[in-house]
């Protein structure tokens, strides 16, 4: 029998090895573990576009260099941009009613055609110097007409084509010559008023034809300016002298300058503050911005000033929209405790409001900084007026009829750190609810069945597929027992603490710092990074765990750190204090007092350290571990680094208990005519090993050399420094050192000639990886190197294992060489890099993915053993089947493994991973301008069934195979009966 | 000023790929997928002022193969990234895009195009003779005369879900289950009354005799009984 068996057992295998199941994603299976969200920043500039037919929009600038346009009804995306990252937006417009033109980092101008976003031309105007640039479209009635945009970039003046951006003429002025105006004048001249010295203004009346100046004129007045403007008409403007405590009205009627000075002291009374004049478009009007009020003044037949109104702090104004009868209106917002009051006035009737609203926001969003006004008719022929809002956590809001149409949550473009946090865990489930979740379970599976069968309809599909995107399980609030569900806690650069459900990425709550602070005087709060503060378990089960988030009071590295502590369940704050000192690194240490606080060191500006929480206890846990604490520091200015230890308590500061001295221990200093430091990188603290040893195809054991202080640092030539293409790769190359941060000992230290930066690393277990950039073979390259201790390589058997030479018995000593084999390897690499970080999971045992943030704003997940320095170009086959891969000169990109598939996380700037408790499982968070979150199994979903298993089919099996043994048992029995009667 | 001075076909090579410029005009009507990138190798011009120069290329869709891929390449999306993102540019319309001022030497043009695997391509721009420049796709080191060149694959992001057939059903797991229960019930007694009674004898003997109880035995032990 067994030689019958045999061979059907070996077909079962292959045909089981045949229906391989790829990591790879279907189609429909998007959105079932991941989410994706788009964003554009802090809107800088917005232009409505409310045409009578079609659809609504508003085309809004960013502070991402993003150029969208939006939907008005709904806040959705039509089309987006992302332009390059120092390519800011200076100003942009509509012009002819389609296209939107947009002038970037100071000379490229682009038009883009406003249905679908497709760029239409693009002109870069050659400018010598970079300044202040503007536009101007003079409006046109004819449209199809070859229009003219008149540019004003780095001290010329360009007027470019409309149709195809040729330029047509350029006019040089002096190169510090800082037009602010530009406009036509009814006979179709052009006029440019600007600056050309700190105390002179110049006024050019050029021809639209052919850029000849027909006029010039300029005067200079004594008091110098602040070259800031605002203009009040076309020949009247108002500006501040240098020192920024007198109004300058400049009148430039009847072809003669005239200045009227008045004294700011004089509007205000006694005050002696500097101002400054807001940026916004107003015909008659200006708007004075001082230290606590903004001040609305009107002009008066060329001269006179009247102030309109006193808008205390904070406010603000949005430009004048001229209405359709000629009238213009502007929109005021001011605060009074949690609400806000819209403000729409009239110019010709500057008293009375013609409407007024206050809405009630959201404390999280902080102050208005910016509104935009929009008019509309509405059916009884009177204006009505919506506003778009800029709040200061870079949210936008779009205001009308005293109701938040739509907000988008913007400042998640902006994401600086994050980190996780568990959920709470489920308590008390009632019986009723398990009922139904067994019985819509039940369902469920049927449906699928249903749909695996192809016995599903339309609308049964839509049923599943609806389920699988929606699944109630998917965005609980409370733990579940894979760790999938977590909340993400990020900060962002508008200084907001936003929690993240990884179920669908909803927003859980969100805490604004600055209110928070306020009271400690700080004028500048620069977020800068968060922290796992407490992480309860074990022994701590009732407190809720909290994050720590750091900022600074102030724009300079030496200014006073502030600290804060948050509930990560409610958002609730839980202390919050100024620190009397800088904060210039924050180390976790592995340590935890009795509720489970995470002890973290703060090493300020005079490389002192302070330890928090300030508690005895902690001080009791912190001192015995004193002697065994080390710190380094990476100086890329000074292109040195430098490692310390702790000393005793701080000697000039008094009795401090929670400060303490540190000691310079060792210095590498890198030559600055030779090698200048672009990246150093360290295994991420809470990495976890499973096993240091490693069972290679001859049953040999490889140990790997395990350190959390491996550092990794790459410097390049100083020639080589700037981009690709600024260099010959004869001056260029690439030194890569590990360095051991305790003792400062160089481990490793390999020369890439010719070769240069940016340079990206991932350092893991006991290997690194790197992205750089190869000039000979003008191509990047991604390097691995391995580092395994060789002092216990003789442990071959168990017993030498047991009592052989062991890392716990050996003596340590710094001065002792690490007993290590290094190994590496180069690989090709088509695309560059933007950032790269490597899968990590619960227990270490799963294999490990690279994952890489390409050019294109995707993310690639890597197999490690694609970078494995022992790959050969032909493996023996013991080594294939450990799974080496023969060696190739480039790294494969599969289409199929990028987690991101078809989306793209444009502005991509950071990957985060973090073990979700089932082993094979990594969670991914990949943020930027959009924000991504997925799952990942580097080495598929071993322990567990996939979300694809068919319980109803495995039931349907069962119940077949029940009932065959039961009629075959019938049978044999009628058989045994009828072989009995014969 | 920079213009760009274009003279495509003025030292057209011979290559094969070179047959496949289309003019301006007729592309918008195609339906996206094959993106060419056609980058005239003279489309260098120096700028007005200071070492600049200006790179004039174009990328094209062109509609050979591929099904469904060319959904989620949006054409309005195409970027040209000059030096892992020192500066990005967008294609226009018609598939042209230029960088200008770019100093002399040597770089590298990438193309991000959803769908689409692009090679990078090492620019040359020569300080020595303005003007000249040459170009190399990195990928598989191709070098351009006229930089014409053709995405290296389309990309499918996604796995395709094979239709249902009783095949899979076969091949799933509980299939194979069943299958292997089905052989053994209706298969094995066949083999097993074939077979010679004393060949069955003897190998029930032998594997006494061995005094492993298996499971056949167990089983013939019972209906012997």
């Amino acid at each position: 029998m067994a030689m019958f068996v045999k061979p059907i057992i070996g077909l079962i295998i292959a045909l089981v090895f045949c229906s391989n199941v790829s990591t790879a994603l279907y189609e429909d299976q998007v959105g079932v573990v991941d989410w994706y969200q788009q964003y554009i920043g802090k809107v800088k500039h917005a232009i409505f576009h409310a045409q009578k037919a079609g659809r609504r929009r508003v085309v809004v600038a960013t502070e991402e260099n993003v150029i969208a346009s939006l939907d008005l009804r709904r806040g959705e995306l039509f089309w987006r941009h992302v332009l390059g990252e120092n390519d800011s937006v200076d100003q942009i417009d509509i012009a002819l009613g389609k296209y939107v033109i947009t002038l970037s980092s100071g000379s490229i101008l682009r038009t883009w055609n406003l249905p679908d976003g497709q760029m239409v031309w693009e002109s870069f105007l050659q400018v010598s110097a970079s300044s202040m640039s503007l536009f101007y479209v003079p409006a046109s009635i004819e449209v199809g007409t070859d229009q003219q945009i008149f540019v004003s970039a780095g001290g010329c003046l360009h007027a470019v084509s409309s149709i195809d951006g040729e330029v047509i003429w350029k006019r040089e002025f002096t190169d510090s010559l800082e037009i602010q105006k530009l406009f036509q004048t009814p006979d179709g001249d052009i006029t440019a008023i600007g600056f050309s010295s700190s105390s002179q203004i110049d006024i050019y009346q050029l021809s639209a034809k052919n850029g000849d100046i027909l006029v010039h004129k300029s005067a200079s007045f004594p008091g110098g300016f602040s070259r800031e403007a605002s203009f009040v008409s076309g020949d009247v403007f108002v500006t501040l002298d240098a020192t920024r405590s007198i109004l300058v009205l400049v009148n430039l009627n009847g072809g003669e300058i005239r200045f009227h000075q008045t004294h700011i002291s004089d509007l205000a009374e006694g005050y002696s503050g500097t101002a400054a004049i807001l940026p916004q478009k107003f015909t008659g009007m200006f708007a004075l911005e001082l230290d606590s009020l903004i001040m609305l003044m009107k002009v008066e037949s060329g001269r006179d000033l009247e102030i309109i109104e006193k808008i205390p702090h904070p406010a603000s104004i949005s430009d004048s929209l001229l209405l359709a009868n000629g009238q213009q209106a502007f929109a005021m917002v001011k605060h009074e405790e949690t609400k806000v009051h819209l403000t729409v006035k009239l110019d010709t009737d500057l008293k009375s409001n013609i409407l007024k609203e206050s809405i009630n926001l959201d404390s999280q969003r902080g102050s208005v900084q910016k509104v935009f006004l929009n008019n509309y008719v509405k059916t009884d022929k009177s204006h009505g007026f919506r506003a778009l809002v800029v709040m200061e956590d870079h949210s936008l809001l779009l205001v009308q009829q005293g109701e938040i149409v739509w907000s988008r949550e913007d400042g998640l473009a902006s994401i600086i750190a994050s980190t996780t946090s568990e959920l709470p865990v489920e308590k008390g489930v009632s019986v009723a609810k398990v009922e139904h979740s067994i019985f819509e379970w039940i369902k469920g599976h049927l449906l699928k069945v249903k749909g695996t069968l192809m016995l599903a309809n339309a609308e049964d599909l839509a049923a599943i597929q609806r389920m699988r995107l929606k699944s109630f399980e998917k965005t609980k609030m409370t733990r579940d027992h894979n760790g999938f569900r977590k909340l993400l806690v990020v900060l962002t650069r508008a200084g907001k603490v936003l929690a993240l459900h990884t179920g669908d990425g909803r927003i859980v709550w969100s805490l604004l710092l600055s209110p928070l602070h306020s009271s400690d005087s700080c004028q500048h709060l620069i977020p800068v990074d968060i922290y796992q503060w407490q992480v309860p378990h074990h022994h701590a089960m009732d407190e809720n765990p909290s994050v720590l988030v750091i900022s600074r009071c102030g724009l300079h590295s030496d200014a006073p750190g502030v600290i804060l502590i948050v509930d990560s369940y409610s958002g609730k704050v839980v202390s919050s204090s100024k620190l009397s000192h800088s904060v210039l690194q924050v180390m976790p240490l592995p340590l935890t007092d009795s509720t489970e606080q995470r002890l973290h060191i703060i090493i300020d500006d005079n490389k002192k350290a302070h330890l928090y929480p300030r508690t005895p206890e902690s001080i009791n846990i912190f001192r015995p571990e004193l002697p065994n604490t080390y710190w380094y520091s990476v100086e890329a200015v000074k292109g040195a680094i430098k490692g310390y230890s702790f000393r005793g308590n701080c000697i000039d500061t008094d009795e401090d208990d929670y400060c303490f001295d540190t000691r310079e221990l060792w210095s590498i200093i890198f030559p600055s005519d030779s090698e200048k430091i672009t990246g150093a990188t360290t295994r991420k603290h809470n990495e976890v090993v499973h096993t240091q040893a490693k069972t290679i195809g001859n049953q040999d054991v490889m140990y790997k050399y395990i350190s959390k202080n491996m550092l990794f640092v790459a410097t390049v030539s100083p020639r080589a420094a700037g981009n690709i293409g600024s260099a010959t790769p004869e001056e260029a190359y690439l030194v890569v050192y590990l360095i051991d941060a305790v003792t400062g000992r160089i481990i490793h230290r390999v020369t890439h000639l010719g070769a240069q930066g940016p340079i990206h690393a991932v350092v893991s277990e006991n290997w690194v990886v790197y992205h750089y950039f190869n000039l000979r073979a003008h191509k990047y390259e991604m390097s691995v190197v391995e580092v395994n201790d060789q002092s216990r390589q003789d442990n071959k058997s168990i017993w030498k294992l047991l009592l052989g030479k062991h890392n716990l018995t050996s003596p340590v000593s710094a001065f002792s060489q690490p007993e290590v084999t290094v190994k590496s390897q180069s690989y090709f690499f088509t695309h560059s890099v933007k950032t790269m970080a490597v899968t990590s999971t619960a227990k270490g045992i799963t294999s490990k993915q690279l994952l890489i943030g390409t050019i294109g704003d995707q993310v690639l997940a890597l197999d490690k053993r694609y970078l494995d320095p022992r790959r050969t170009p032909d493996p023996s086959p013991s080594e294939r089947e450990e799974g080496i891969i023969p060696l190739t000169d480039s790294l494969p990109i599969i289409p199929q493994s990028y987690v991101t598939h078809s989306l793209q996380v444009e502005g991509l700037r950071g990957i985060a991973t973090m073990p979700a408790k089932l082993e094979s499982t990594s969670l991914v968070f990949a943020y930027g301008v959009d924000l991504f979150f997925t799952r990942v199994a580097p080495s598929r979903t071993y322990d567990s069934l996939t979300e694809d298993f068919s319980y109803a089919l495995l039931l349907i099996t069962i119940v077949v195979l029940v009932a065959s043994i039961f009629v075959t048992w019938a049978l044999s029995e009628k058989k045994e009966l009828e072989e009995k009667w014969r | 000023m920079a213009v760009e001075t274009e003279r495509s076909g003025s030292r057209r090579s011979p290559r094969r790929g070179s047959r496949s410029f289309f003019p301006a005009p007729s592309w918008p009507c195609l339906l996206v997928l094959l993106i060419l990138l056609v980058t005239s190798a003279h489309a260098i011009s120096q700028a007005g002022n200071g070492a600049g120069y200006s790179v004039a290329g174009r990328i094209k869709f062109d509609g050979i193969s591929s099904k469904g891929s060319g959904l989620h390449t949006k054409k309005s999306n195409v970027k040209i990234i000059l030096n892992g993102g020192q500066r990005v540019t967008f294609a226009r319309h018609n598939g042209y895009f230029s960088f200008h001022n770019v100093p002399a030497g040597t770089h590298l043009i990438e193309v991000s195009a959803m769908g689409f695997l692009f090679s990078p391509v090492r620019v040359d721009i020569s300080a020595r003779n303005p003007g000249k420049i040459q170009a190399v796709l990195t990928e598989n080191r191709r070098a351009l005369s006229e930089l014409i060149l053709e995405p290296l694959r389309e990309e499918q992001y996604y796995e395709v879900r094979e239709p249902f057939s009783i095949m899979s059903l076969v091949k799933s797991p509980m299939g194979l289950m069943m299958g292997f229960m089905l052989v053994v019930v209706f298969v094995m007694p066949k083999l097993v009354e074939n077979m010679d009674p004393e060949e069955i004898r003897r190998a029930q003997e032998e594997m006494r005799s061995q005094g492993v109880p298996s499971f056949s035995n167990l089983l013939s032990g019972q209906a012997q009984r």
